[in-house]
């Protein structure tokens, strides 16, 4: 019985290198979602982020371990999983519209046109699209095409949405002005959301928590960063707030200099009180950094 | 208007016209005669003593005949050049169709199976150089009928580039879109139906444009050796009549057909075109 609403447990992406050998890209990834949760995941390129997205998404296989969701296992793509990636995918022969109902349709085949229609035009209104049903992804922005991708996603209600580096290819101005939107339709709609991003604020600003990957190989999912900022957030006001910089100098620190320190394979660590195979629970904006990691480790214990 | 690409380059294809034909025409007439000819020397053609080819005067007043009247029919040797033409047209569209039956679903199997592209890539390296006229003997003595395998010639023509082109536009459908299937839980048919098919049939009918140029060289061909009706055994038949005109008259007209049938599937490729 497990006590997330998705359980990754020991996950390990292998592949047979040149010599015979193997290269273990990640290894011992061991995190749970819980329903309605935000959680982003960070690291460097290479460390596995994307091929964690497309196991949980069923596209690709892991060489160990295993995804729950409702404690059922994940095996092969569904449309319980909703996914985002990052260069859009929307089908270039169809019109945004018909982008949209093909999804809706493929979710729920006895709907009759008309209710596929509705349903996906209060998707494409929500990511405020509407007056643009008609084209086809070519005669859009890059930023609106991101949002079809978006409103596809979210229009066939899936219980996980997977969202990889969704804002990757977006210029700053747009990304700052769909990560918004992001938020309204996650408060609107309550989804559970898994995203990859390269974007410390963008993380700080989107999720309730942020998992840590070393630096691949043998990549593990460090630590786990809560997120301590009340909600509503707004991009202009959450950098006046106390924890901010303290969870973001945080992040760069790892970004920068322990993600590089903490890769390779773990050894085991008889001064730290958990297995080092689970990523250690963080808050930054509890001030002192000995403080706060044993706080954390007791409220989880 | 006048600055228009357009318009001078139709100036300059205009002009280059005019000069063919005004070289063709005077490189065309007979000598003038010096003396006075007898009877019998104006009978075996006065002092031209070759046989030259007709100037375009000749061949644009047999057009206009012909062109005026393009569907009589008088007998198995002298039907009009629009009844030889659909003769032609039938056997070229019926084989090309028959080809695209076969050759568009056997592309999906190989381009989705690489097992199959494996186990077919040999045969299907063999039999595609082979000139599709080496087989008229072995059509003609198992199916013992010439129209029929004047239809197969073409139809074994049509199906390489077609069966080519399918299995490379299925094969390099892009991953992205086939991963949307997926998450979508579209069955395989679906998924070739609404996604591979769409992505694949700009490739699909650039194939379907090289076959049926292919198969509209191969017709003329067939219809020489097949003989009977067509426009390849019109050709003929009025070289052995030793009607050049006609033979000149309908050369141009086996070039317009052709550019039509070319410009009706360029038509066709802009339907499926799609812009990433």
């Amino acid at each position: 019985m497990s006590k997330h609403f998705v359980e990754i447990q020991y996950l390990a992406k292998r592949f047979p290198d040149a010599d015979g050998g193997q290269l273990t890209v990640f290894e011992n990834a061991n995190f749970g979602i819980d329903k309605g949760e935000f959680v982003c995941i960070i690291g460097h390129s290479g460390c596995g982020k994307s091929t964690i997205m497309n196991i949980l998404a069923g596209l690709d296989e892991a060489s160990e371990g295993v995804v729950l969701m409702n404690d059922k296992e994940v095996a092969g793509p569904s449309l319980d999983r909703g996914v985002v990636f990052q260069n859009y995918s929307l089908l270039p022969w169809l019109t945004t519209l018909k982008n949209i109902t093909f999804a809706v349709q493929a979710r729920w085949p006895d709907w009759s046109k008309e209710k596929v229609i509705e349903h996906s035009m209060k998707f494409i209104e929500l990511v405020g699209l509407k007056g643009t049903e008609q084209r086809k992804p070519s005669q859009l922005s890059g930023g609106m095409r991101q949002r079809v991708s978006i409103a596809r996603a979210f229009a066939t209600q899936p219980e996980l949405l997977l969202l990889d580096e969704p804002f990757g290819a977006l210029d700053a101005l747009t990304r700052g002005m769909i990560q918004e939107e992001l938020i309204k339709i996650w408060n609107e709609t309550q989804q559970t959301v898994f995203m990859i991003t390269h974007d410390v604020d963008e993380a700080i600003l989107l999720a309730d928590r942020i998992l840590l990957m070393t630096n691949g190989p043998h990549a593990r999912i460090a630590e786990s960063v809560k997120v301590s900022i009340p909600r509503p957030r707004k991009r202009t006001d959450i950098i006046h707030h106390d924890a901010y910089y303290l969870i973001r100098n945080h992040l760069v620190d790892f970004l920068v200099n322990r993600s590089r320190e903490l890769a390779g394979e773990i050894i085991a660590d008889p001064d730290l009180p958990i297995d080092s195979s689970h990523p250690l629970e963080v808050d930054p904006s509890i001030a002192d950094p000995d403080v706060k990691q044993k706080e954390v480790l007791n409220e989880v214990a | 208007m006048f600055q228009s690409i357009q318009f001078r380059s139709a100036m300059v294809s205009l002009v280059l016209l005019a000069f063919f034909l005004i070289f063709w025409e005077m490189a065309s007439q007979p000598p003038e005669a010096t003396v006075a000819q007898s009877e019998y020397e104006m009978l075996m053609g006065g002092v031209d003593q070759e046989a030259r080819v007709p100037p375009p005067t000749a061949v644009g007043r047999l057009a206009i005949k012909e062109l005026g009247n393009p569907f009589y029919d008088a007998g198995p040797n002298d039907k009009g050049i629009g009844i030889q033409l659909a003769y032609s047209l039938y056997r070229v569209l019926t084989g090309f169709f028959l080809a695209a039956i076969i050759a568009i679903p056997l592309g999906f199997m190989v381009g989705m199976s690489p097992l199959m592209q494996r186990a077919l890539d040999p045969f299907i390296q063999i039999l595609k150089p082979i000139s599709p006229l080496a087989w008229m003997p072995l059509a003609l003595f198992i199916i013992k009928d010439s129209e029929a395998s004047a239809i197969f010639v073409i139809f074994i023509c049509s199906i390489w580039p077609m069966l080519i082109n399918t299995a490379f536009g299925v094969a390099n459908v892009r991953q992205d879109w086939v991963n949307v299937a997926r998450t979508h839980e579209l069955s395989h048919f679906k998924t070739a139906l609404l996604v591979i098919l769409p992505a694949a049939a700009p490739t699909i009918i650039t194939g379907m444009r090289i076959s049926i140029g292919i198969a509209w060289l191969v017709i003329v061909a067939a219809e020489m050796l097949v003989g009977g009706t067509g426009i390849g055994y019109y050709v003929w038949n009025e070289w052995n009549n030793l009607d050049l005109s006609s033979v000149i008259f309908s050369i141009i007209m086996i070039g317009m057909v052709g550019m039509l049938l070319d410009i009706s599937l360029a038509w066709v490729s802009r339907l499926v075109a799609y812009e990433e």
